[in-house]
């Protein structure tokens, strides 16, 4: 005999759904963020590094060289822990509580930015690094050739060029790292996934609250995709190429559909 | 030809009238010696085109002259500089910096084979970066120098037009405005229509040929002969090498001496 003892509350699920308490909503604002300000620091960091690691000078190549290998070979839930626990343990940072223009900033969420962005960067610098390799070695001698120095023609010609080859991936890396805020829970940075398990602990709703993160997940990384058409096509334009007329849906079940432009599991 | 003096110790222009005083350059890449001693004199106003077969270090050569490719030996002198040096306090010659080179090197206008447009910029914005971005020239003013240059070049309406949107043809003519902005005393050219359709030659050429009749200093790798014929004061035949045959394109192209040239020729012709 098997009676079903599935028992789905609609009502809770549909009202946190719809209707999110304010910690949820606390918990979402903090993934957005977080993840927004990483992957910016991310890209600024990477840029250097990858500029590091063409440098002529030896030196400054294997110091890169080494930050990649070291931040790409370990995990990130490892690197969060030593940051934010290891390093107060070791009474060598503390992380505190900082209120700037009355935002006060958890140190749980300066260590997790921080940790963020210099892992990302890792990844970053590749990405980047594979950007301007792709521009054309003509493109940095005709720089030169109109009496650019090697230093504005990588700002003013190879780099902004790079940016159509770094956008791609730069995008599924930002996918990865809006799911990826989910392990933060473990220096109890309030963020979406905290949240819901707090929430299913003190109400054993633990699979409709978890749906409801699913979705909130599903939906950022969504509203993502369509920023990321949104701006390749746009990067596209201003190389004069216009791109066969598509319609939004169309690029978006492409993008999810292609195997090769989603960072699955990567982490 | 004007005779040279040893280089003027300043870094002023030379009063020779030598535009390019290129003396016994030595290149070579890894082992293999590609240029084995190769003088060339360039005087203002002359136009040289080089010919030669495949491999012959033409290529190189021109490189040299813009300091693309850094000699091992030989005396490179462009515009009354050393390119590639300067004199330091105490009057010795060193290694100039990255800086040096690039104000030496926009004298210098060089047109690739490939164009080497800038593809996110467009024809308009190709040719003002350098004016604005290396002659630290106001915007408005870059934009009249540049709408000036690409009206010479016969693209007047096509100024707003990405590279992506014009033909080879029209790519190379705008290449060329890219580097006449800059005021060049040099212009080099690498078989400026070697990656071009047949049909579209003819007014690359018709551009080049403007300039030499205005006065522009040119050093120019060709295959068209007829075009060589026309334009060029002096033809210099390359080859493994070196410079083996050098004179007016009568000269050269009707009564060479050389059996190499002959051989070329008759391949080419
Ligand atoms: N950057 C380089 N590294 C190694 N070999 C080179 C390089 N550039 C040119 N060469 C070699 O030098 C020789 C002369 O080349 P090039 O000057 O391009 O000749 P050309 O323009 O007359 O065809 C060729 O054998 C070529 O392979
Ligand atoms: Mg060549």
């Amino acid at each position: 005999m098997l009676i079903s003892t599935f028992q789905f509350n609609t009502t809770f699920f549909w009202h946190e759904l719809l209707r999110p308490s304010s910690a949820f909503l606390g918990g979402l604002w903090r993934t957005v963020y977080i993840s927004v300000i990483a992957q910016l620091l991310a890209v600024i960091v990477g840029l250097v590094v990858a500029l590091a690691r063409r440098s002529t000078l030896r030196i400054l190549r294997g110091v890169a060289g080494a930050y990649v290998w070291v931040l790409r070979g370990t995990p990130l839930l490892v690197q969060l822990v030593i940051i934010y626990d290891g390093l107060a343990a070791t009474d060598i940072y503390r992380f505190q509580d900082v209120t700037v223009l009355g935002v006060t900033v958890l140190a749980s969420v300066q260590a997790a930015i921080l940790t963020l962005a210099l892992n990302e960067s890792a990844y970053m610098s590749e990405i980047i690094r594979a950007g301007l390799a792709a521009v054309d070695a003509g493109q940095h001698e005709a720089a030169l050739s109109i009496g650019m120095t090697p230093a504005q023609a990588m700002r003013y010609v190879v780099v902004p060029q790079a940016l159509r080859f770094v956008i791609p991936p730069l995008g599924n890396d930002f996918n990865a790292m809006m799911k990826s805020t989910s392990v933060l829970s473990v220096i109890g940075v309030p963020e979406l996934f905290f949240i819901t398990q707090e929430i299913s602990s003190s109400t054993f709703h633990t699979f409709e609250i978890f749906m409801d993160a699913a979705l909130y997940y599903l939906a950022l990384t969504t509203i993502w995709a369509f920023i990321q058409t949104w701006l390749e096509a746009r990067i596209d334009r201003s190389w004069g190429i216009e791109r066969a007329q598509r319609s939004w849906w169309a690029s978006l079940r492409e993008r999810f559909q292609d195997p090769k432009t989603l960072a699955i599991g990567r982490r | 030809m004007a005779s040279f003096s040893s280089p003027s110790p300043a870094s002023s222009v030379d009063d020779t009238g030598l535009v390019v005083h290129a003396s016994e350059i030595h290149k070579s890449f890894a082992s293999q010696e590609v240029l084995k001693g190769v003088s060339l004199d360039v005087v203002r106003g002359e136009v040289v085109v080089l010919i030669g077969p495949s491999g012959s270090g033409k290529t190189t050569f021109l490189r040299c002259i813009n300091h693309f490719e850094v000699p091992n030996s030989g005396v490179m002198q462009v515009n009354g500089h050393l390119i590639g040096t300067k004199l330091d306090r105490q009057g010795k010659r060193v290694e100039a910096s990255a800086r040096e080179v690039a104000t030496q090197r926009a004298e210098i206008g060089f047109v690739f084979q490939h164009f080497n447009l800038f593809p996110n910029r467009t024809a308009l914005e190709n040719v003002m970066l350098g004016p604005i971005k290396v002659q630290k020239m106001p915007k408005e003013k870059a934009r009249t120098v540049a709408i000036d240059q690409l009206t010479k070049v016969g693209l007047a309406n096509k100024i707003d037009r990405y590279p992506a949107q014009l033909s080879g043809g029209q790519k190379q003519r705008v290449a060329i405005a890219r580097s006449l902005a800059m005021n060049p005393a040099l212009m080099l050219f690498d078989e400026p229509t070697s990656a071009l359709d047949p049909e579209v030659i003819g007014e690359v050429l018709s551009v080049i040929r403007d300039l030499a009749n205005e006065g522009m200093t040119m050093v120019i790798v060709s295959h068209e002969i007829g075009f060589a014929r026309e334009v060029a004061d002096r033809v210099a035949m390359f080859d493994d090498g070196q410079i083996v045959e050098i004179g007016t394109p009568q000269q050269v192209f009707d009564n060479p001496t050389q059996a190499r040239t002959k051989a070329f020729l008759s391949k080419v012709l």
